[in-house]
């Protein structure tokens, strides 16, 4: 689709929607948003840039192909309940690390259970645009 | 070590990760593929040895305790299953190297098959009614993907009806688990069998019905078994063979599972069904395959017919015939597994699985008449192979309860599996070859199709040798299963 008005809106829309996915992304432990709801608003970011300026743009700002971010968000995921392992305890106890205060969204803890998050941020970025791709280029495999 | 129970799951869901991390290099992701079967055999014989010495092995996930969290649970038959279902998977993933072609590899046949492991081996150790739920679903989108990876149009036909049919079966198993839940307000499995064990009221028993048709279907009992066979001649061998092995046991672990823990309080409805549907199960898969003509159909049928003995087994109900049970679905895993990979050789060699177009393969490959023969006999129940005491023992059990009619059955089912068999091996291997045979030039088959062949022969017949190996190790797996207060011990109060 080739349209000013859409090309216009989407420069200002796509970073305002994947700063704002990172936002619900690190809040989601106690508060409503998480890693799905983060993964969805940063693939539909992606994918709004590639309805305004055609999918190889889109490709091109996500740099790496949607398969790797599915496996890089499985291989974290299974990899976050294996750290407390190394403390003896069971699979997928949440252990906590230090926090550290921001501005916006109160104070950021790191720990396994985050990890958990960025790892299913990656996996639904990875399958939404993956499958948005492979409709929109009518089942060409890149 | 408890955390042996982590990594029969771990393992396959790393290795799916790695191979889609690895990119389209069809070299790396089969060197990743095979490393990580390997270490799901080894990770599956670690369990096995962790609960004989340690007893049955309990993990809380993130350390909820039961029954809040999720519960993983390794007794002798989740730990045997895992075990053997890597066993399987190894084979089957050396013989995916030889018959996968490049353009399913490219897209993404060893990250889907591994999924697939994941699925079942969390199907086999989870504690939780609703865990098992979401263990089938991984394990059944991953074989949807798997059947119909490669879109050829009986390949597509064949998933339609896969998926429906499962679909309806995972409709059944979650009304099942809402009305569990309504009722007793948890879903962990050994929590239910406290509370609903001697319980007879229409509450459980509509749920024992209703997952009694759920696993019923995913297993592939009379009368809902249709989707089988029409499903699984059509993907490449390797798929269907690990589906052959693997995917109807998990319905029949889940049934045993929950008729022996949870449902026991209505003996006198639920196992005199579960052994009617047993023999016409039986009955009605070895009259199936009497009437195809195309190898891999023949095999699918029979996988009805003696999922019909491994039920048999746990409608009988006693230490004995659970036992059977139990090395029945060894055995079987084995074997069925063994006779579709046969079945891809004989496709390698000619080109085609259909009997009518086969003949004189005994003369150009006369080792590979021998090595069907093995399991071929074996699933006939011809002595000394492993069916034979298979057979045996579930037979002795069923006299000793003086289920006749079953019985009868059974010798009976096995006479005309040995006739399908026979079907096989003389117009296959016997016969000439007929003038109308596509043309297939004249070539060796691949070593790495005959690895995994060989070695499950070689399993096959060392059971039939040193049956009572298997034989104590199934009554062990029997008498702790049926002693649910050892299960539920392990998981409700657990030792420091």
């Amino acid at each position: 689709m080739d349209s000013l008005l859409l090309r216009t809106a989407a420069r200002i829309i796509v970073p305002v929607q994947l700063l704002w996915s990172v936002y619900l992304l690190v809040r989601g432990h106690n508060e409503p948003g998480g890693g799905f709801i983060g993964g969805l608003l940063a693939a539909g970011a992606i994918i709004l840039h590639g309805i305004a300026n055609g999918m190889p743009a889109a490709r091109q700002l996500l740099r790496v192909r949607p398969q790797t971010l599915i496996g890089l968000g499985i291989a974290a995921a299974g990899l976050s309940g294996v750290i407390p392992m190394l403390a003896g305890l069971p699979y997928l106890t949440g252990v906590w690390g230090f926090g550290f205060p921001t501005l916006v969204a109160g104070t950021l803890k790191f720990g396994s259970p985050l990890l958990f998050d960025v790892a299913v941020y990656l996996v639904v970025t990875g399958v939404g645009t993956l499958l948005i791709f492979a409709a929109a280029e009518d089942g060409e495999e890149g | 070590m408890k955390s042996a129970l982590i990594f029969p799951i771990l393992i396959p869901v790393l290795t799916a990760a790695a191979c889609l991390l690895s990119g389209p290099n069809r070299t790396v992701q089969r060197a990743i593929s095979m490393t990580g079967a390997a270490l799901l055999f080894l990770a599956g014989i670690w369990l096995l040895r962790e609960v004989h010495t340690a007893g049955i092995i309990v993990v809380q996930l993130g350390n909820w305790p039961a029954p809040f969290g999720i519960t993983l649970v390794a007794d002798y038959l989740a730990a045997v299953m895992v075990a053997v279902s890597g066993f399987v998977g190894f084979a089957v993933a050396i013989f995916a190297l030889a018959d996968v072609d490049a353009g399913r590899e490219r897209f993404g046949f060893h990250p889907l098959y591994h999924v697939l492991l994941m699925g079942v081996c969390g199907a086999f150790l989870t504690g939780d009614l609703f865990n098992l739920f979401v263990w089938i679903e991984v394990m059944l989108m991953a074989s949807f993907v798997l059947l119909a990876l490669g879109g050829e149009r009986a390949q597509i036909e064949g998933a339609v009806k896969y998926l429906t049919l499962n679909f309806i079966a995972s409709g059944l198993f979650l009304t099942a688990i809402g009305i569990i839940y309504g009722a007793t307000g948890t879903l962990n499995i050994a929590d239910l069998a406290v509370r609903l064990r001697d319980e007879s009221t229409a509450v459980p028993l509509a749920a024992a019905m209703l997952l009694l048709g759920a696993f019923g279907i995913k297993a592939g009992l009379f009368p809902l078994f249709f989707w089988l066979p029409a499903s699984y001649h059509t993907p490449p061998v390797a798929v269907s063979a690990v589906f052959a092995g693997l995917l109807t046991k998990v319905g029949v672990y889940a049934l045993i599972r929950v008729f022996t823990l949870i449902f026991t309080g209505m003996p006198e409805i639920t196992h005199p069904l579960l052994i009617w549907l047993s023999v016409l199960t039986m009955i009605t898969g070895v009259l199936g395959a009497a009437a195809q003509y195309e190898i891999r159909r023949v095999l699918s049928f029979h996988i009805i017919s003696q999922i019909g003995y491994m039920t048999l087994g746990l409608g009988f109900f006693t230490v004995a015939a659970i036992g059977a049970s139990v090395f029945y679905i060894i055995h079987h895993i084995i074997v069925k597994t063994n006779l579709f990979l046969i079945a891809g050789a004989i496709r390698y060699a000619r080109g085609t699985n259909e009997l009518k177009q086969l003949g004189g393969l005994y003369r150009d490959y006369p080792w590979l008449g021998v090595l069907f023969l093995i399991p071929a006999l074996s699933l006939g129940g011809v002595p000394p192979l492993s069916g034979f005491f298979a057979k045996l023992a579930l037979i002795t059990a069923g006299l000793s309860l003086a289920q006749w009619v079953a019985v009868t059955v059974a010798l009976a089912v096995g006479l005309l599996t040995l006739f399908s068999m026979t079907k096989i091996w003389a117009e296959a291997f016997w016969k000439a070859e007929p003038a109308d045979a596509p043309p297939h030039p004249k070539k060796a088959v691949p070593v790495l199709m005959l690895i995994p062949i060989c070695t499950m022969a070689t399993v096959t017949v060392l059971i039939g040798i040193f049956p009572s190996v298997l034989l104590d190790f199934s009554n062990a797996a029997a008498a702790q299963i049926m002693n649910p207060q050892l299960y539920i011990d392990a998981v409700l109060r657990p030792t420091p």
